[in-house]
């Protein structure tokens, strides 16, 4: 029946984000946190010692966003050494970018480690493989959210595809279960060189809440080099979508 | 008595005050009790304690409200074989399946002795996923399809064995186990209560409310805390809130599976503004960092509360016109009806739970057999139920259910009150030491169960966790017998079930 289409319609009318360079979050998202030294560092050490993944180093200040779950539970310990800004442009090319200092005002991506030949050749098409190896499904949804109606990045001909012969990567969320440490290892060898490597979401970083988990198999990134680390609990797909679009070099940050 | 009475409001008991029965007096009163469809079992787990092993049971009672709780025991190194209640009620199979893979218990005539989920802690190393013994038939005309456990979207893995008869599926067997993580052991390897909570935001990230709900309400029940009126509000509204984001998301995922793009769009749009209102009073779509055990660090205010009431007024609005349009597009009732049929008994029968059951008039929900926080009080919560058990009854629950929730929403603001003090979350509350906290609460997939037993410091010992999806995948399996193999994207969005909630 026609008539309730048009009514969905034109309820929706457009929903996509015209300008994806521009998109702000809500004042409430936690991203890139400021760290600022103080004399005392008594409310430092009792954050630090809270921290579930213990990212925070206290001497030097140091805090690993590739270990952070961003429960934003330090900076309410002490307000005056960290605080969470918006800043959803996490990802980097390096696992060190991503321990941030007191004179970190951005999450450095290094575009000299970006291999030209894989950005030249992916720049207008970039097919991806997903693999989730324990992942909790939320940083899966954000993964399916960044092609939906609302991110179109699509847009930009950067898909997920089934198949790995017609991708041009692998994303891994979740802390690598070490019953999935095989199937990941098949599902790249499958795909074509030149490939990438996204890790994706603080799981896959650095295996998160489960880094010490002995039901964890992380031989895979010991074995192989990743192109882009992205954290996030789960990553938002503007996260996402800004590491790509770096990486591709249609966009600096 | 075999068992101890309490019910889900109830604080913690003492480990003393669980009763130790003999097997055979619990598997004769299950064996009859089962058979009245009032009762079922919510979990059933063993753990060593001082060279034995004991095993715990915990029985709901829809009809009165209760919680029965018992135990037995076997000495460690006891080689005797239990008789297996699977066997009588196929309900109980993967929890004698988890006994049986952690600690090598003997089931007699257990009918369907598989590996559970290859947990770290298993004791058969020689037991690996790659060799799942997977159900076989012979037969000419017989083929298998193997897929999985890496599938064609952006989902977790799992590997699904169909054996088909030409076009339509015979038997689907569905070996679980490659999300598993070691979760449960998390719980007590670190006694960070932040930790523990991140642990069951983390157990199903589409869930990451309801668990870390039923993980603060155990912890609650093991301290003398009661949580303030507008704690409890606050909890049942991103709950609710939860519920819409993933019964509108599966709309969307069912339309996408039969082609229909504007279903498709319209729901990505209004999950999109759903989980974009959870961001907003939060900082994370998914309600992570709401939910904290004794206190919230995030508690609403009036501005938070008007966005709130406006999105929620939106979202029913315009997901409303979304169900008419199905409702009336003969296309979409061709796919969805008569698809994926599961009945009331065999749902009974097999243990399905949550909203699942509910589609096949199966009348499972927590908030009205074992109510906690405002439901059955303020909140006189009515179940949606549907009788024809398949993909359409499923849908058609999730959308009564998106417009029920956005309606408790608003009902939860009128009752919030800002003037209340905020109550701060307490990670170094004490604990009451050598007892067992049991929570449960109804998620948008169903009954989640969470069981929380301390040592004699008052450290967690041990955590057990229940999702839903631990009974519901037997439904699936069944759902798409004698269907087209080409019906099983939609029987499987239907149910939308948890991986990595199953696998732990």
């Amino acid at each position: 029946m026609i008539l309730p289409k048009i009514k969905v319609l034109l309820s929706h009318g457009k929903q996509n984000i015209p300008d994806l360079n521009k998109v702000e979050l809500s004042e409430e998202f936690r991203g890139r946190p400021e760290l600022t030294i103080t004399d005392s560092t008594e409310e430092l050490e009792a954050a630090a010692a809270l921290c579930p993944t213990k990212a925070i180093t206290t001497s030097p200040f140091t805090l690993d966003l590739g270990r952070c779950m961003f429960c934003g539970e330090c900076a309410l310990r002490a307000p005056q050494n960290i605080r969470f800004t918006t800043d959803y442009r996490l990802a980097t090319t390096r696992r060190e970018a991503l321990v941030i200092t007191p004179e970190t005002r951005q999450v450095e991506f290094h575009a000299e480690d970006v291999d030209d030949k894989k950005s030249k050749l992916f720049r207008s098409s970039l097919k991806l493989r997903q693999v989730s190896a324990g992942g909790d499904a939320s940083t899966e949804m954000e993964l399916n959210a960044t092609g939906n109606v609302n991110f179109d990045f699509g847009r930009y001909g950067v898909e997920f595809t089934a198949s790995p012969r017609h991708a041009d990567g692998v994303v891994i969320t979740g802390p690598i279960s070490a019953n999935m440490a095989e199937p990941l290892q098949i599902c790249y060898d499958a795909i074509a060189e030149p490939k990438l490597i996204i890790v994706c979401g603080t799981d896959a970083c650095s295996g998160g809440l489960f880094a010490n988990s002995k039901a964890v198999n992380r031989e895979f990134l010991t074995r192989h080099k990743v192109d882009l680390w992205m954290p996030g609990a789960p990553t938002h797909p503007m996260t996402f979508i800004d590491g790509v679009m770096n990486y591709l070099g249609r966009k600096k940050r | 008595m075999i068992y101890h009475i309490t019910d889900n409001l109830s604080k913690a008991i003492p480990l003393a005050d669980i009763p130790l029965v003999e097997y055979a007096a619990l598997y004769h009163d299950l064996e009859q009790r089962l058979q009245d469809e009032r009762y079922h079992v919510a979990h059933y787990f063993a753990r060593l304690e001082e060279g034995q092993l004991r095993f715990y049971l915990i029985l709901l009672d829809d009809k009165q409200h209760n919680i029965l709780l018992s135990s037995h025991a076997l000495d460690y190194y006891d080689e005797v074989t239990l008789p297996s209640l699977t066997a009588l009620h196929p309900a109980l199979h993967p929890f004698e399946r988890e006994i049986a893979e952690l600690f090598s218990v003997k089931f007699g005539s257990m009918p369907w002795l598989k590996p559970l989920r290859f947990s770290a802690d298993r004791l058969n190393r020689n037991s690996t996923i790659d060799n799942y013994p997977f159900y076989h038939i012979e037969g000419e005309s017989l083929h298998q399809v193997n897929v999985g456990p890496i599938h064609a979207g952006i989902i977790e893995p799992g590997a699904f064995r169909f054996i088909c008869n030409g076009e339509s599926v015979l038997h689907l067997e569905i070996a679980l186990g490659y999300q598993h993580r070691g979760l449960e052991r998390e719980f007590s390897n670190d006694s960070n209560r932040l930790r523990q909570t991140l642990l069951a935001e983390n157990i199903a990230g589409d869930s990451a409310v309801s668990h870390a709900s039923a993980f603060a309400l155990a912890i609650e029940k093991l301290t003398d805390f009661t949580p303030s009126e507008a704690l409890i509000i606050e909890r049942h509204i991103a709950q609710e809130l939860e519920r819409m984001a993933m019964h509108i998301a599966d709309t969307g995922a069912l339309c996408m599976d039969v082609g229909y793009q504007l279903g498709q769009v319209a729901c990505e749009a209004l999950r999109t503004m759903t989980i974009n209102t959870t961001q907003a009073w939060c900082g994370n779509r998914f309600g992570k960092g709401l939910i904290r055990p004794m206190g919230t660090n995030k508690p609403l205010n009036s501005a938070k509360i008007d966005m709130i009431r406006q999105n929620v007024a939106e979202i029913a609005r315009r997901y409303e016109e979304v169900r008419q349009d199905i409702k009336t597009s003969p296309t979409l009732l061709a796919r969805f009806e008569q698809c994926g049929n599961v009945g009331r008994a065999e749902m009974l029968r097999i243990g399905g739970v949550g909203m699942a059951a509910r589609a096949s008039n199966a009348p499972r929900d927590i908030r009205l057999s074992h109510p906690y926080g405002l439901f059955g009080k303020e909140l006189q919560h009515e179940s949606v139920i549907k009788r024809q058990g398949d993909v359409m009854a499923r849908l058609m629950v999730r959308c009564r259910e998106v417009l029920q929730s956005a309606e408790y929403i608003q009902q939860l603001l009128n009752l919030y009150s800002t003037a209340t003090a905020t109550q701060q979350p307490d990670y170094e509350a004490k604990l009451t030491p050598e007892a067992l906290s049991l929570s449960l609460t109804e998620g948008w997939r169903g009954e989640i169960c969470h069981v929380a037993i301390t040592d004699k410091q008052g450290n967690i010992a041990t955590y057990k966790v229940k999702d839903p999806s631990l009974h519901n995948w037997l439904a699936l399996a069944l759902a798409v017998r004698s269907e087209g193999i080409s019906d099983f994207p939609i029987c499987n969005k239907s149910f939308n079930l948890s991986y990595c909630g199953h696998d732990l």
